[in-house]
């Protein structure tokens, strides 16, 4: 039987309760409700339409941002400017900032007195308290993930591909689109499903800007806050199961084409 | 056909100074260099990848270091190769056909001559990932050629083929001349330089220090740095003096070398092959003007013998069989008599 040194069993230790902790409070709640309540729940039209809501709006609040983001991460993964580092610094605020202050600041942004508030009143747009207010929210705090990860996967496409292309008459939008990007695709995804990920589980900036119409986070708060512990578990069981759900999805799905070429080897 | 004027072109770390040359039509040029001569750099320069910032480059007739990359018609083979990874050869060919709406039968009859001259047709539908290096530069230069550029840009091809695949790669490379494309290659290999191009342009330092046929070249060096590439090693700046019908030259001022030419100028170089010097025990009478006393500096094995360093004020290279080595029992520090016709000695002027 192989031996461990002590320094090898601290390590081992260390790490099993590091697992533990993460698991422990999840797996509880999951012995602690019933599949009783966990069907009467999914029953529940409130619970079915935030979910619902939940998924729909982080699914649109990263493929509208990614529309940009995605150009913004290639400018800043093959120049070099004046301040890079600083608007660098700036990407990573949303992470390192309170989430409910990023929502104050959000509220401001967006509220009706506001110049984006007024454009929206124009065309009859109110971001607070619709899904696109929430949107703007969940995409503040998740737009890091994205940008880092697909910034990293463009850093990581050789530019000398590029050159190639360009001298192989190709415009430098043709460029971006043929080589960069497919080249760059897998950090994308993975950021991507990040981005999705983390906008899904918003909660604090979220609440600021819209109580209603109502997404899982908030709606898990308010049970708790208006019938305790044995109401929130299950819409927390429920909501954590299909987000497993949508990400064991997703990943397969990268998976998948990440394997394509292994194929045609 | 491509004329470069005076060009200039500095980077963090590197400058290319005042490079002049011209590139006649279906001309096989070659710059040869050390490593970190600045030849890739000047490559990337004709083909736009890098802006200059004095002088020009024009291609029939047009300047073109203004154009986009895009619109030179100059195609460009990496050393790496770059082909790109997410496609298939046949993707990688038809690349640059993409975007010039061209039929599915017009871009076809562009591909079909070429990859039957490179011996690709069965690489087709295969990924980069599972080609050689010799397959990866065949389709590298495919890509390339499909575009029909007014000139080809080879930077250092045949560097990571292994030696057995160099010399079907150089014959290949010789049949795409042939065939009329223009090419200027970059390599640092002599041989590789020797066996392919019609004009050799010598770039050290970034700088063109000569330019001719490679027998121009490689007959009248005009550096040492040439002569080296060459594989000359006594080659010495020297001064000369005239004195009646006698010209003598003096690498060193206690080396005069007899020579057998006539010359107006006062400074030149002085090259003598090594297989042109004799070694003897002592000094003996000969036809030979040119005799010296000098110790043994160095003996090492190469190809065909030993290579010995006499030091006669100067380092002479000369060439002995192993035979005639231990005969005369060369080692460092003996002392010997090195003997060569003043004929051997050739003074080349600039």
């Amino acid at each position: 039987m192989k031996s461990f040194t002590p320094f090898q069993l601290i390590v081992v230790l260390a790490s099993a309760l590091i697992l533990l902790f993460i698991i422990a409070p999840l797996a509880g709640m999951f012995v602690a409700t019933s599949p009783a309540d966990l069907f009467e729940t999914a029953k529940d039209i409130e619970v079915q339409q935030s979910i619902k809501l939940t998924l729909w709006v982080s699914l649109a609040a990263t493929v509208v941002f990614s529309v940009a983001a995605i150009p913004f991460s290639y400018l800043l993964a093959r120049k070099s400017f004046p301040l890079k580092s600083i608007v660098t610094g700036i990407i990573d605020l949303p992470i390192v900032i309170p989430h409910s202050a990023a929502g104050i600041a959000i509220l401001g942004f967006v509220s009706r007195n506001s110049l984006l508030g007024k454009a929206g009143s124009a065309i009859g747009l109110d971001f607070v308290g619709h899904p696109a207010g929430i949107a703007v929210a969940m995409a503040f705090v998740s737009l890091p993930f994205l940008i880092n990860a697909a910034r990293d996967g463009f850093s990581a496409v050789p530019e000398r591909l590029e050159k190639a292309a360009l001298t192989l008459g190709a415009s430098p939008s043709r460029v971006f689109f043929t080589i960069a990007l497919p080249l760059a695709w897998r950090n994308i995804l993975s950021g991507l499903i990040l981005m999705f990920a983390r906008g899904m589980s918003e909660f604090g900036a979220v609440i600021m800007v819209a109580y209603h119409p109502m997404i899982s986070p908030i709606l898990i708060y308010e049970r708790f806050g208006a019938f305790g512990l044995k109401y929130a578990r299950p819409v927390s069981v429920l909501f954590i199961l299909i987000s497993l759900a949508v990400f064991i999805l997703l990943r397969m799905l990268a998976r998948n084409k990440e394997q394509k070429p292994v194929h045609h080897a | 056909m491509l004329k470069i004027d005076n060009l200039s072109l500095s980077l963090p770390g590197f400058h290319l100074k005042n490079i002049s040359f011209e590139v006649a039509d279906g001309e096989y040029f070659i710059l040869l260099g050390e490593s970190g001569a600045g030849k890739s750099l000047l490559l990337e320069a004709i083909a736009g990848l890098n802006k200059i910032h004095e002088g020009s480059i024009k291609l029939k007739g047009k300047e073109i270091s203004n154009e986009k990359i895009q619109q030179r018609e100059i195609g460009l083979v990496f050393q790496d190769h770059a082909v790109f990874p997410h496609l298939t050869v046949n993707e990688n060919i038809s690349y640059p056909l993409k975007h010039r709406h061209l039929t599915a039968e017009e871009r076809s009859k562009r591909i079909k001559p070429i990859i039957s001259t490179l011996q690709i047709s069965h690489l087709l539908n295969r990924r980069p990932a599972t080609l050689s290096g010799g397959e990866l530069q065949r389709v590298a230069l495919a890509r390339a050629l499909v575009q029909k550029p007014k000139v080809l840009l080879l930077d250092e091809p045949l560097a990571s083929i292994d030696s057995m695949l160099k010399s079907d790669l150089r014959a290949l490379l010789r049949q795409i001349n042939r065939d009329g494309q223009t090419i200027i290659h970059v390599t640092h290999d002599f041989d590789e330089a020797v066996s392919l191009a019609d004009r050799i342009a010598i770039i050290d330092n970034g700088k063109i220090v000569q330019t001719g046929t490679p027998h121009e070249v490689f007959s009248n060096p005009v550096s040492g740095f040439v002569a080296h590439f060459a594989g000359i090693r006594n080659f010495f700046r020297v001064r000369i003096e005239r004195k009646h019908d006698l010209v003598t030259a003096y690498p060193h001022e206690n080396v005069p070398i007899t020579l057998n030419c006539v010359t107006n100028s006062d400074t030149g170089y002085l090259l003598i092959r090594n297989e042109d010097i004799l070694l003897s025990a002592e000094n003996f009478e000969s036809s030979a003007l040119n005799n010296f006393e000098g110790i043994v500096e160095d003996i090492y094995p190469v190809r065909n013998g030993e290579e010995v360093v006499v030091n006669i004020g100067i380092p002479l290279h000369a060439q002995v069989s192993r035979e005639s080595a231990e005969k005369l029992g060369l080692q460092r520090g003996k002392t010997i008599w090195v003997h060569f016709k003043a004929s051997a000695a050739k003074l080349i002027t600039v």
